[in-house]
Formats: C-alpha cells, sequence, structure tokens
C-alpha cells in the first residue's frame, strides 16, 4: 500500500522572531533554524508503521522553497521509502486553499495512494486546514484529529480510527481511500538511525513544478492578506510575588487578590 | 452578497457555549457590515436550537434537519452548509474555532473556493471587510488578518468573545432539506470524557508540571481545581513521564486554553508550554526557583513548595466559597 505523508519545514520551537515592514524573519538560539513540523512528525511515524505493517512505500511530500529539502530529508532518515518536492515561485503567495490545490494535484500524480497523513496543524500558520482542504479537493474522506488507526484493510478499503473531539472520543469507521490529520497522541516519533542519515543524504528529491501538476485552479493563489504582522504586545502584567510569614497567610493573601481581579 | 451568517455548533442537541460567543461576534459583524445576523443550525430534531438562536439575537435562522445530520461529520455538514451558501450568497460566515468548526470553515471555504481566516482572537469590521487579530507563529507574532475577495469565512477561538445575551426574541426558522448522498463515514462508538471538566470551555485551570514528581502528584492539583470547580491541565514534561494522560497538555502541542484563571504548578513556563495559556487572563505561578520564566508571564507569584502551597490555597478557598 502506497501512504503520502505532507509534512512541512516550519522554523524551530525555539526561534525568536522580528518584523520589519511587515517581513518576517528569525534566528535560532540553537543551530537549527528550520525543522520538520513537529506536529508532522507523528504523521510521518505513523506512515511508516502503516507501511511496516502493510508494506508499500511511504512518499514524504512537501510544496516549499528549495531548502524544503531538509525537513524531506529527515522524513527519509526517518524511514520514508521516497520523497518529493513541489516548488516553484508562483506557489510562494498560496494560502491554504492553494497549498490545497497543489499537494492534491501532486498527490494524484505520485501514483495510487490510499492514504494521505498530516500534521495536526503547522506551527507558522497553525491554521489546519489544509488537511480537509485537501481532502475536499481529492474527493478522499477527510478524518482529522486521529488518536489511532484501530483498523487498516487496504483489500476492503476500510480504516477505522479514533478522533479526539472536545466531549471525548470518537470511533469512526470510513472508507478508503482517506485523508487524515494525526495528533500527538497516535505515538512516539523515532530517531532516525544512522543508516537512515546516510542514505538521506544520498537520495535525490525529484522536484516537481507548476507546470508538472494539473491544477484545477490559478497557481499561488490566495484570498486572504496577511499583511499587518507585528510582534505580540508584552503582557502587561509584573509580577506580584506573594511573600509573608506562613503559607497560610500567603494563600489568603493571593485569593484576595484573586477576588479583586474577578476571577473566581 | 449580503447577510452575516454564524454556524451554530450542537453536541446531542445542545448548544455549545462557543455558538454564543459566535453569535455575540456575529452581532459585532452584523452591525458593522449593517447587514442582518442569521444562525444557521443543522442537525436532526433542532426545532428547540433554532428558537435559542433567535433568543439570542439572530435575525434569521436558516436550518437543515435530517437524520443523516444528527452527528457531526464534516463530510455531511460541509456540503449543506456550502450548498445554502452557494444559493444565497452571505458575505461573512462566522464558525467557532472548535475541532468540529475549524474543520467545517476548511471544507466549507474548499467547497467555495472562498477566502478563510482560522482561529481568530480579535474582530473588527473596516470598509465592509472583517478584520481578524491571530496569533500567528504558536503566538510569537500577532496578525491582521482579512479575505480580499468573496464571502468571507472566519473562525474564532473561543473564550475570546463575549457570549450574546437572551433578548426573547423569536421567529420562524426557514427549513431546507439536506441533499446528501453517500457518506463514506460511520461513527460507530463514543466514549465520553463527560464528568471531566473540559479544558477547551473552563474558566479556572490549575495545571501541574515536572514539579509534581509523580503521577501521585496531581492530587493536590486535583483538588485545588476541585475547589474551583476548574479543570486540570499539564504540562508535556508531566504528559511525558507517563504521570497524567495526553488529554491534559496545555500548550504547544497540546491544548491550547484561554480561561480567566490560570495557575501553573510546578512548570517552568517554557515557550512551548506559554504557547498554549499566556491569552489566560490572569496567570499564577507557584514554583520554588525565583528564576523560573512562569513568572515573567504570571500576574502573581508564590515562590515555594506547591505541596505546601496548593492544600493551604485549597483550605483557603473552601473556607471562602463555602465548600
Ligand atoms: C516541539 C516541542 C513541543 C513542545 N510542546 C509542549 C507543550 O505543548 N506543552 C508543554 O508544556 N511543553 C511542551 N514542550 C516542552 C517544553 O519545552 C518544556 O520541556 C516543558 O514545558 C517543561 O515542562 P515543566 O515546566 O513541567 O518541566 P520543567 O521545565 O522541568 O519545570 C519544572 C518546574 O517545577 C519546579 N518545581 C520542582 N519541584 C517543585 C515543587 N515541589 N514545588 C514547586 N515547584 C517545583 C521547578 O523549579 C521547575 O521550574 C515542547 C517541546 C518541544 C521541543
Ligand atoms: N506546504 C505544505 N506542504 C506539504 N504539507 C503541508 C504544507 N502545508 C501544510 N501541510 C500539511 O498540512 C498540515 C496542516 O497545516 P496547516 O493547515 O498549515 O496548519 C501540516 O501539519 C502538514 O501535514
Amino acid at each position: 500500500m502506497r501512504v503520502i505523508v505532507c509534512i512541512k519545514q516550519t522554523p524551530s520551537t525555539t526561534a525568536v522572531f522580528s518584523v520589519e515592514n511587515g517581513i518576517v524573519s528569525w534566528d535560532d538560539p540553537g543551530d537549527k533554524p528550520t525543522v520538520l513540523n513537529p506536529w508532522d512528525e507523528y504523521a510521518v511515524e505513523e506512515a511508516i508503521r502503516v507501511q511496516e505493517a502493510h508494506g508499500g512505500d511511504t512518499v514524504a511530500l512537501t510544496m516549499g522553497p528549495e531548502s524544503s529539502q531538509d525537513a524531506l530529508k529527515t522524513c527519509l532518515a526517518m524511514g520514508c521509502t521516497e520523497a518529493i518536492l513541489v516548488s516553484d515561485d508562483v506557489f510562494a503567495a498560496s494560502d491554504t486553499l492553494g497549498t490545497a490545490r497543489v499537494l492534491a494535484a501532486a498527490i494524484k500524480k505520485s501514483g495510487d495512494a490510499q492514504l494521505a497523513l498530516f500534521g495536526k496543524q503547522a506551527i507558522d500558520g497553525d491554521t489546519g486546514q489544509t488537511t480537509i482542504q485537501t481532502a475536499q479537493k481529492l474527493g478522499w474522506t477527510p478524518l482529522t484529529f486521529v488518536a489511532e488507526i484501530k483498523e487498516l484493510d487496504p483489500e476492503a478499503g476500510t480504516i477505522t480510527v479514533v478522533r479526539l473531539v472536545e466531549e471525548g472520543r470518537e470511533t469512526v469507521k470510513a472508507a478508503l481511500p482517506a485523508v487524515i490529520s494525526v495528533v500527538k497522541e497516535i505515538n512516539e516519533p523515532r530517531y532516525p538511525s544512522f543508516m537512515g542519515i546516510r542514505k538521506a543524504n544520498r537520495a535525490q528529491i525529484p522536484v516537481w513544478t507548476a507546470a508538472d501538476l494539473e491544477l484545477d485552479g490559478p497557481p499561488g493563489s490566495s484570498k486572504a492578506d496577511w499583511s499587518e504582522i507585528s510582534a505580540l504586545p508584552a503582557r502587561d502584567t509584573k509580577v506580584e510575588i506573594i511573600e509573608a510569614d506562613s503559607v497560610e497567610e500567603q494563600a489568603k493573601i493571593l485569593v484576595d487578590r484573586l477576588f479583586e481581579e474577578k476571577v473566581i | 452578497m449580503s447577510g452575516v451568517w454564524v454556524w451554530i455548533e450542537q453536541f446531542e442537541g445542545q448548544m455549545k457555549a462557543i455558538s454564543q460567543e459566535m453569535l455575540g461576534a456575529g452581532h459585532t459583524a452584523a452591525e458593522g457590515l449593517s447587514q442582518p445576523l442569521t444562525a444557521v443550525v443543522l442537525g436532526h430534531n433542532v426545532g428547540a436550537l433554532a428558537q435559542e438562536a433567535f433568543d439570542l439575537g439572530a435575525d434569521q435562522v436558516l436550518g437543515a434537519d435530517d437524520p443523516t445530520l444528527d452527528q457531526f461529520r464534516v463530510e455531511a455538514y460541509g456540503p449543506v452548509l456550502a450548498g445554502m451558501a452557494r444559493e444565497r450568497s452571505p458575505q461573512a460566515l462566522i464558525f467557532g474555532a472548535s475541532t468540529r468548526g475549524r474543520d467545517l470553515a476548511a471544507w466549507v471555504a474548499a467547497e467555495l473556493d472562498a477566502g478563510l481566516v482560522a482561529d481568530g482572537i480579535g474582530l473588527s469590521v473596516e470598509n465592509g471587510t472583517l478584520k481578524v487579530t491571530r496569533p500567528v507563529y504558536t503566538g510569537k507574532l500577532q496578525a491582521e488578518v482579512f479575505v480580499t475577495d468573496g464571502p468571507q469565512l472566519v473562525s474564532l477561538r473561543g473564550r475570546a468573545f463575549a457570549p450574546a445575551e437572551s433578548t426573547g426574541g423569536s421567529g420562524d426558522a426557514q427549513w431546507v432539506p439536506a441533499a446528501i448522498g453517500d457518506v463514506s463515514t460511520e461513527i460507530v462508538n463514543f466514549e465520553s470524557s463527560a464528568g471531566t471538566v473540559s479544558l477547551n470551555d473552563a474558566t479556572i485551570i490549575v495545571s501541574g508540571g515536572r514539579g509534581v514528581g509523580g503521577p501521585d502528584g496531581f492530587a493536590p492539583v486535583q483538588e485545588l481545581a476541585d475547589v474551583l470547580s476548574g479543570a486540570m491541565g499539564a504540562s508535556r514534561a508531566a504528559v511525558d513521564a507517563g504521570w497524567i494522560p495526553y488529554e491534559y497538555q496545555v500548550g504547544q502541542t497540546g491544548k491550547t486554553v484561554s480561561p480567566d484563571l490560570y495557575i501553573a504548578c510546578g512548570i517552568s513556563g517554557a515557550i512551548q508550554h506559554q504557547a498554549g495559556m499566556r491569552t489566560s487572563k490572569v496567570i499564577v505561578a507557584i514554583n520554588k526557583d525565583p528564576d523560573a520564566p512562569i513568572f515573567k508571564l504570571a500576574s502573581y507569584g508564590i515562590v515555594g513548595d506547591l505541596f505546601k502551597v496548593l492544600p493551604a490555597l485549597t483550605a483557603e478557598f473552601g473556607k471562602r466559597l463555602g465548600s
């Protein structure tokens, strides 16, 4: 069975941002300014587990700049068998729907996959929309916030998953092909192996451009204006450290303050 | 294009609190755009919800009532709502950014080929356009985003907008048939987490981190949460240690919460934890390390051992709240 895993390269979680004239840049105190989107690690792990259980290929797919090769290499090092980079200047301004169109077209072109796995959200835009929109464009079953794949039967074309929703856990039986976004609970992502890293470093990753895809709309479209972006207003608080002779006394003062704040 | 639509989310026939807030935000949008406010009710046997929406100030209610809409499934709800919108061309559609609301908004935007701004925490109207304030880069930056063309879809975060109030209004909902073909999913089981206060809805959250020292260390955290009728949360370090299930995790790779009061106990306040709780109204930190970064975010702090401070707080609250 062929499984696609859609991933994105994002700023690292410890990145420190600055904004000038609406242009965002960032620095990382460590030495890795960009990473495989942390949520996507769970999707990659799950894709590899599906492949281990059912055989076939696991294809890491991203739409992004040339530099996204790094994140794809991380996926190969973890155990994905193929990687595809979709990269074209015309895609640069895409909103999530523009991205979903490109991903849907690339998934179609890449072969007869039955499953496309996604992370819960990308930690740059934090929208969590791409999964559903890709499913809608592909006409595949959407299954979001998946915490467990309970059963997967490629022959019968069915899958049963557990989804996390606000009120509890929902078990859903669905028809393949499906687009799935996973939550952290689903697994513990593996570290790339030494052999994996060596293999990934030698890999030649194919690059597809807009011309290679059959898009059902203009490439790089966006209907959202993001130009006003700014640093977060600092929380205008200064901490009041409550000190007193006993914890009971401290507790009393704190409780007073919280009643004054009207949050109790 | 005309009209502001608010999708009314329900679970087992009850309107979700977030939808009252969306009706509140919907009033702002409708007033700013000088257009009527329509509540969209989807489900099965949901007539009462339509009346509730009128009472909460909707000018019109548009609904679809059908057994296939009994439980939320995006591939059933999505086409129905998109169909309604295609026929009636609303100018704006507002969704609560819950798991369902986010999925539904994304689906409808894809089907209508419309712009969507997700997970807003602020809303204003400028020259006929909804401007949404939203955190980006895990809450490290903030953006003002708007849809440039066509219907404007937005999803807005729970507990960020004041709920609409009862007006005593009533009316006749307009019900349209829900033409749904095959739906490729079936919900075969539901395991409710009822009984525990949901982190997303909680007005008070008490969270424990690595400082609680082990699974048993969550007992005093839970006791304080209980006396405040709040929910319990946790840091990733505590979840990763296996002391508490993932559902409780607050932060970048856990839940994003925005309670009135967030009490962090034995949590250092790593940037990834902050990403999930920094929009809380009042933050209290209890930590034995005076240099813990959480104190930079907090309004009030107690430097001390949580195993001494928490029982004292629980007792004091118990006294004041008469429980
Ligand atoms: C990609 C990524 C995603 C992440 N996502 C999240 C996330 O979603 N949520 C999250 O929380 N973290 C997340 N993290 C982890 C985060 O970086 C921190 O490691 C984590 O938040 C630390 O948890 P903690 O504060 O409980 O533990 P620590 O940092 O170890 O802090 C424990 C604190 O407890 C105090 N303490 C100890 N004993 C006591 C006592 N008896 N009384 C009072 N205080 C005491 C200590 O002084 C210390 O400040 C993520 C990290 C990465 C890399
Ligand atoms: N440019 C992209 N290329 C491939 N996958 C993506 C891209 N953007 C988003 N995704 C996938 O969609 C998920 C949700 O992203 P988002 O909607 O941007 O929050 C991510 O976790 C990825 O799995």
